[in-house]
C-alpha cells in the first residue's frame, strides 16, 4: 500500500517500487509455485554463463591429460572427461553456449514471426493466403528436421546453428501472432490509424504489434527451451557446434557415449544440465503465459 | 547365421606360417588364445556374417579411394592379381590370386615379372576374366588419363611397361629392379576390373556399380544402412568362401558398433576398438569374445594446405609440428584412442624406420618440449603470424580423427595458435581434401596396407595421388628417387632418414602424430580371420567361416 500512497504525491523513486517488486514476486511464487521454480533456473542459469570465468578455476578447452577420466572428487566436483577437462567448467561455459544460442535464435525466430503474423492479419487477402500457405509447409516439418535440414544445406558453427534453430520458429510464432492480430484488425483504433495516414509499417509495428506481446512473450520463453534443445540436438549429431567449445549436446556424444560404463558423468552431468534448463524455460514460460493471459489471470 | 551349417572335413585351418619375416614376429602382441587353437578346428560351411563398418564409403571404385569404408563392404566383391597370404597376414608373403601356382620370380635381372592367369574365371557378369581385364585395370591404376583418380598411382613409378601377351599371360618390366613392386602389386585396392565395363562405361563406372570376380556376389547398398553380398558359387579358389552371404552393417557412432558385438547383432569389426572397449566387451562376454591384437601400418598426420596463406610459409608448418608432444601424446591418448605409437614415415619397428634417437633430432619429436615450443612461437612472431587462426578439416569418425583432432587443438593452443575445427562426413570430409581444398590444415592419414615402407611414404611426395598439401618439392622428389633405387639396405636407410627429415622437418610439408594400434575384439564364433598389420588387408572373406556351436 506504500507503493501506491507514494505513487500518489507523483514520486518514482526506487524505494517505493522495491516493495511493489517484491510483493509482485511473493505473489507469483505463491500463485506459481512451479514458475517460480523455473524462474529460478532460468536465472541460475544465466548468472552461470555470465560468471562461468569466476565460478571455476579451470579452462573450458585446455587439456589436462593426466587427469583423464577422474570420477568426480573434491577437486573435479562433476569429474573430467577423457582429455582431463573439468565437467563442471564445461557445463558453466556450455550454459553461455546453450544460452547465446537460446536468446539469440529465439528473439530472432520470435521476432520476425510476430512481423510476419501482424503483417499477414493486417494486410489479409492474398498476401495473408500466400503467407499462411507458406507457413503450412513449414510447420509441416518437424522442429528438428527443419532444423537439421538448413544446417545440413548450410554447414555447421554457431552462426549456421542459430539460422537453422531461427527459421522453423518463424513461422511457429507467426501462425500464433496471427491469430491474436486478426481480432486486433478489427478493432476501431487501427481503422483510425488508417484513416490518419499512418503507413503500412508504423500500424503494424507500433499499434498492432505492442498488443500481441502476451502471445509474443509466452512463444519467446517457450522458443529458448525449445533452442537450447535443439542446439544440443545438432551438436549431437555432430551439425551443430564444433569440439572443443563446450556445448552440452556436443559433451554428450563422442567419449560421453564411448565411456557410458566406465565414466558416466560424462553423461550424467550434461545430459542434467539440457533437461533443467528447458525445463526451467517451460516452467516459466507456462507460469508467464498464466500471468498474462486474461482468462487465466483471474482465476 | 541363421542358414544350416555343415562340415568341410577337407578344409582345415593352416597355422601361423614358419615364413613369417623375424621383425614381423614381435608385431602381432596378442592374438586371442582361441585363435590359435583355431588352426586345428574344423571349418563349417554356411551362415551370414553381419560385421560393423564405422564410415559409408565415399565412392565403389577401390582405385580412387584409400579407405577402410570401402575395402571392407566391396573387397569381398573383387579378386586381385596377387595378395598377402591370407592365412598368414601378418607376413609380407604373398600368394597368387588371379594368377597361378606361386608368386613368379623376377627375371631380366630382377626387372621382369611374368604372371601366368587362371583359366575359367568369370566376373559376376558371366564375362570371362583373361590378362586383358588385368591389363586394363592396371593401365587405369597406373597409367590413367587426365582427371581420372588413381590414389595408388606413385607406388608404380618402378614400372616401364605392361602387357597382356595373350588371355592368360600378363608381363610386368621394370625401370630398374625394385623390392617394392610385388608389395605394390598385392595392394588389396587394385581390384581388377572387367576391361568391357572400363570401355564400354567409362572410368568412372565402378564408383557406383560393381562387378567383380571376388568370392561373393554384389547384392545391394543401402545409402547409410547396409551393403549385402552373397556366395559366388563360380569362385574359383575351390570349396570357398565358407559363408552363405554377408552384410556389412553401416554405423558411424564406435558406442553403436560396440553394442552390437556385445548384443550379437554383429559379430566382429574389422577396423579396431580403442583398449577401453576391448576391456569392456571382455568383461561382458568372456569366452565368448575373442581379441586380436597388431600394430598397425597406419599413421594419423595433419595436413597444412601449401596454398594458403601463412601455411604457405615453412615457418608456420614447422610451428605446427613444434608445439606437438607426441611422446606424452602417446601416453595418455593409447588409453582412449586407437592411436599408440610414437614414429617417423616408415611404420615403426621395420628396419627402414627411425629409431628414437633418430626420431629426436626431429622437429616435434625433441625430447626438450618446452624448447621446441619457444622455437615455435619465435617462428610464428618470424612470419608474422602470431595470432593465427587456421580452420582445421576434421572427418566424423571418434576413432582416431575427432580424438586425435581435439588434442592437436590443444597442443596449438599452447603456442598461441588457435583452431576452428570443422567436423564433416566422410565424403564432405575427402570432398574437403581432394577437391575444393577447404581447409588450412587438415587431419589426414596415410593408412597402407603391405608393409613396405619404400612404396608407403609415397605420401609425403607432393606428386603422389594421395597428397593433399598441394606442393611441389623437388628436393624431396630426388631424394625418393635415389631411396626407390638403392640396392642395398643401409643405403636405403640413409635416404630414408634424408626424406624423413626433409618432409617433417626442415619443410615440414605434412606432420605425423601417432601411429595406430590394432585392437579386434569379436565374436569366438566368427572363424578364419587373422588380424592384419593393416585394416585393408585380409577382407576378401573367402577363409572366413561362423562355428555355429558357438554362436
Amino acid at each position: 500500500m506504500t507503493g501506491q500512497s507514494t505513487v500518489a504525491l507523483g514520486k518514482i523513486d526506487d524505494p517505493i517500487d522495491k516493495p511493489a517488486l517484491i510483493t509482485r514476486i511473493r505473489s507469483l511464487c505463491r500463485r506459481q509455485p512451479l514458475g517460480a521454480a523455473g524462474g529460478i533456473v532460468v536465472v541460475v542459469m544465466c548468472f552461470a554463463a555470465a560468471f562461468a570465468g569466476f565460478l571455476t578455476p579451470y579452462d573450458p578447452v585446455a587439456n589436462s591429460l593426466e587427469n583423464m577420466l577422474s570420477s568426480p572428487d573434491g577437486a573435479h566436483l562433476m569429474g573430467t572427461d577423457e582429455f582431463g577437462r573439468d565437467i563442471l567448467t564445461r557445463v558453466l561455459y556450455g550454459a553461455r553456449t546453450a544460452l547465446f544460442i537460446g536468446l539469440v535464435a529465439a528473439s530472432l525466430g520470435a521476432t520476425l514471426g510476430l512481423v510476419l503474423g501482424v503483417a499477414s492479419a493486417y494486410f489479409g487477402g492474398i498476401f495473408d493466403l500466400v503467407v499462411q500457405r507458406i507457413v503450412d509447409i513449414f510447420l509441416a516439418f518437424p522442429l528438428v528436421i527443419m532444423a537439421l535440414a538448413v544446417v545440413a544445406t548450410l554447414g555447421p558453427g554457431v552462426q549456421n546453428v542459430i539460422i537453422a534453430i531461427t527459421v522453423p520458429f518463424i513461422p511457429q510464432c507467426a501462425r500464433v501472432v496471427r491469430s491474436s492480430a486478426l481480432a486486433l484488425r478489427e478493432i476501431p483504433y487501427v481503422d483510425a490509424a488508417r484513416a490518419l495516414g499512418f503507413s503500412h509499417a508504423r500500424i503494424i509495428l507500433r499499434h498492432m504489434a505492442p498488443n500481441v506481446m502476451a502471445p509474443f512473450l509466452i512463444m519467446l520463453t517457450y522458443f529458448v527451451g525449445q533452442a537450447i534443445l535443439l542446439e544440443a540436438v545438432l551438436s549431437y549429431l555432430g551439425m551443430g557446434v564444433q569440439d572443443p567449445t563446450p556445448a552440452w549436446g556436443l559433451m554428450l556424444k563422442g567419449g560421453a557415449e564411448e565411456f557410458l560404463e566406465s565414466a558416466p558423468w560424462l553423461s550424467i552431468f550434461p545430459g542434467l544440465a539440457i533437461t533443467l534448463a528447458v525445463f526451467g524455460f517451460n516452467l516459466f514460460g507456462d507460469a508467464l503465459r498464466d500471468l498474462l493471459d486474461p482468462k487465466l489471470r483471474s482465476r | 547365421m541363421k542358414k544350416g551349417y555343415e562340415s568341410d572335413p577337407s578344409a582345415k585351418g593352416s597355422g601361423l606360417a614358419s615364413r613369417t619375416a623375424p621383425w614381423l614376429l614381435g608385431m602381432a602382441l596378442a592374438v586371442g588364445f582361441g585363435h590359435l587353437a583355431q588352426a586345428q578346428e574344423e571349418i563349417q560351411r554356411g551362415g551370414v556374417l553381419d560385421f560393423v563398418v564405422a564410415g559409408e564409403a565415399p565412392s565403389k571404385d577401390g582405385h580412387k579411394e584409400t579407405s577402410y569404408s570401402v575395402v571392407h563392404p566391396y573387397a569381398p566383391f573383387y579378386s586381385l592379381l596377387i595378395r598377402v597370404d591370407p592365412d598368414n597376414p601378418q607376413s609380407t608373403d604373398f600368394v597368387c590370386d588371379l594368377c597361378v601356382g606361386d608368386v613368379p620370380a623376377p627375371t631380366n635381372g630382377g626387372k621382369t615379372y611374368t604372371f601366368e592367369i587362371r583359366e575359367g574365371v568369370k566376373f559376376h557378369d558371366g564375362t570371362p576374366l583373361t590378362a586383358h581385364d588385368i591389363e586394363a585395370t592396371y593401365e587405369k591404376i597406373i597409367n590413367p588419363p587426365e582427371g581420372v583418380p588413381s590414389a595408388r598411382k606413385s607406388f608404380f613409378s618402378m614400372v616401364e611397361s605392361f602387357e597382356a601377351t595373350d588371355d592368360t599371360t600378363i608381363v610386368f618390366n621394370l625401370k630398374f629392379p625394385s623390392g617394392a613392386f610385388l608389395p605394390s602389386l598385392a595392394t588389396p585396392f587394385n581390384w581388377i576390373y572387367s576391361k568391357k565395363d572400363l570401355e564400354e562405361h567409362g572410368f568412372a563406372w565402378h564408383e557406383k556399380n560393381v562387378n567383380g570376380s571376388g568370392p561373393f556376389r554384389f547384392v545391394q547398398h543401402q545409402p547409410g544402412a547396409f551393403v549385402d553380398g552373397v556366395r559366388n558359387d563360380d569362385y574359383f579358389h575351390e570349396g570357398q568362401p565358407y559363408l552363405d552371404g554377408f552384410k556389412a552393417i553401416i554405423a558411424k557412432k564406435m558406442s553403436v558398433r560396440i553394442q552390437a558385438i556385445r548384443g550379437n547383432r554383429a559379430g566382429i569389426e574389422f577396423r579396431g576398438f580403442p583398449p577401453k572397449a576391448r576391456d569392456d566387451l571382455v568383461a561382458a562376454l568372456g569366452d565368448k569374445l575373442t581379441v586380436q591384437e597388431s600394430d598397425w601400418n597406419c599413421v594419423l598426420l595433419f595436413t597444412p594446405n601449401h596454398k594458403r596463406k601463412f601455411i604457405e610459409d615453412p615457418r608456420v608448418r614447422r610451428a605446427l609440428t613444434l608445439a606437438v608432444d607426441r611422446w606424452g601424446g602417446s601416453k595418455y591418448l593409447s588409453r582412449i584412442a586407437i592411436v599408440k605409437t610414437v614414429g617417423g614415415v616408415a611404420f615403426p619397428g621395420h628396419p627402414l624406420a627411425a629409431t628414437r634417437d633418430e626420431l629426436e633430432e626431429i622437429a616435434g619429436y625433441r625430447p626438450d618440449l618446452e624448447a621446441s615450443r619457444a622455437e615455435a612461437r619465435q617462428l610464428l612472431e618470424d612470419a608474422g603470424a602470431t595470432d593465427l587462426v587456421i580452420d582445421l578439416n576434421n572427418r566424423d569418425v571418434d576413432q582416431p580423427y575427432k580424438v586425435v583432432g581435439t588434442w592437436l587443438i590443444d597442443q596449438w593452443a599452447k603456442v598461441g595458435i588457435k583452431t576452428e575445427q570443422r567436423v564433416r562426413p566422410t565424403p564432405q570430409f575427402y570432398a574437403a581434401l581432394r577437391n575444393s581444398y577447404d581447409f588450412d590444415v587438415s587431419i589426414d592419414f596415410n593408412c597402407q596396407s603391405v608393409i613396405n615402407p619404400i612404396a608407403d611414404v609415397t605420401k609425403f611426395l607432393g606428386s603422389s595421388g594421395s597428397n593433399y598439401g598441394q606442393y611441389d618439392d623437388p628436393v624431396l622428389e630426388k631424394i625418393y628417387a635415389d631411396l626407390e633405387r638403392a640396392g642395398d639396405e643401409g643405403e636405403q636407410r640413409r635416404l630414408m632418414r634424408l626424406y624423413e627429415k626433409r618432409a617433417l622437418d626442415e619443410m615440414a610439408h605434412l606432420g605425423v602424430t601417432l601411429w595406430w594400434y590394432k585392437i579386434n575384439p569379436h565374436r569366438s564364433y566368427v572363424k578364419g580371420w587373422k588380424i592384419a598389420p593393416s585394416h585393408y588387408i585380409n577382407q576378401q572373406l573367402d577363409n572366413v567361416w561362423i562355428d555355429p556351436s558357438l554362436l
